[in-house]
């Protein structure tokens, strides 16, 4: 899993949000257009292109684009 | 006693039966002298599902709704009924951008295909008595409003909300009665899947007007009613049990 394209596709759930603007260290939570339904979107777009289940609590828990990083990958292993 | 509402000398299946608003109204049909099949795909909670019942003569049967073996197998062991409620149900929350036909298909073959063959097939059987009663456990969502994510779920549930109707027309020929009872949210694992947190149930509840979701219980209590000779001119309706949530 390419990191820079994970945060691509993680960009690309935010409406508002300047896709260019995101970053490993960007914390997602702080965004404008962070909200529930965002939530739903990353669950839905790491299960369709990364086929791992990730949890709203797996979300909850994180701050940071790379936190979520880190748990889809551990749940690659 | 004086009891419009008794269930005695009633047969009634109830699938979904091994969690949730099911395990709740196999529990307390059984308390107002119903013989029961349960049906579910979970062997364990099934079985203490089954434990729970009150009264003798019950039966379980372990079947997937979607796999044509196990709904044959279900068939081959149900006696004449009396009533029927469909309860086995589930969701995915997604958001309709990542629906997919495989998503939809999972779905609606469990939440309305199922329970539409099922019925065809004891129909078929002439397994369902003249004057039975049908009952669906449809949703708020697709009758009256959706949900975010909640696009197929609710789709099944408008279309159940449409075959309740027409099933009512067919079967008012025998006089059986056919109607859904259309919850707001209820105390279940439905979303044991865990996209949706605790914490957003919790925000959630507040937005009913009687402040919490719905128990169990309290769906089960409508069911009675609809499965009992309390209802026996009532047919092609649903019943809205949701704490106000539709008011607002």
């Amino acid at each position: 899993m390419e990191p820079q394209k994970f945060v691509e596709n993680f960009a690309a759930q935010f409406e508002e949000s300047d896709p260019s603007s995101f970053s490993p260290e960007t914390k997602f939570r702080d965004l404008e257009d962070w909200s529930s339904f965002a939530a739903l979107s990353i669950i839905a777009m790491v299960d369709e292109i990364y086929n791992i289940k990730i949890t709203g609590d797996d979300i909850r828990k994180s701050n940071t684009v790379k936190e979520i990083f880190n748990i889809v990958e551990s749940k690659m292993k | 006693m004086y009891n419009p509402f008794s269930l005695e000398g009633k047969t009634i299946l109830v699938t979904g039966a091994s969690s949730g608003i099911g395990r709740a109204i196999a529990f307390e049909t059984s308390k107002l002298g119903a013989r029961l099949i349960i049906t579910g795909r979970d062997r364990e909670r099934l079985e203490k599902t089954f434990d729970s019942l009150n009264g003798q003569g019950h039966d379980r049967i372990l079947a997937d709704l979607t796999i044509d073996r196990d709904l044959d197998n279900l068939i081959s062991g149900i006696p004449q009924l009396d009533g029927l409620v469909y309860s086995a149900g589930i969701t995915n929350p997604v958001p309709f951008q990542y629906v997919t036909k495989e998503k939809l298909d999972k779905i609606f073959n469990l939440n309305f295909t199922s329970a539409a063959i099922l019925t065809q097939k004891l129909l078929q059987k002439k397994l369902i008595k003249r004057e039975a009663s049908i009952v669906f456990i449809s949703s708020v969502s697709g009758i009256f409003c959706s949900s975010p994510g909640g696009s197929i779920y609710s789709a099944t549930k408008g279309a159940i909300n449409g075959l309740v109707k027409g099933m009512a027309i067919d079967l008012s020929q025998r006089l059986i009665r056919v109607n859904s009872v259309c919850p707001g949210m209820v105390e279940t694992n439905i979303y044991g899947g865990g996209q949706i947190t605790e914490e957003q149930l919790e925000e959630d509840k507040k937005r009913y007007p009687l402040k919490r979701y719905g128990k169990p219980e309290e769906i089960a209590f409508a069911v009675i009613y609809l499965l009992s000779d309390a209802s026996k001119w009532v047919t092609g309706s649903n019943l809205l049990i949701d704490g106000g949530y539709t008011l607002l």
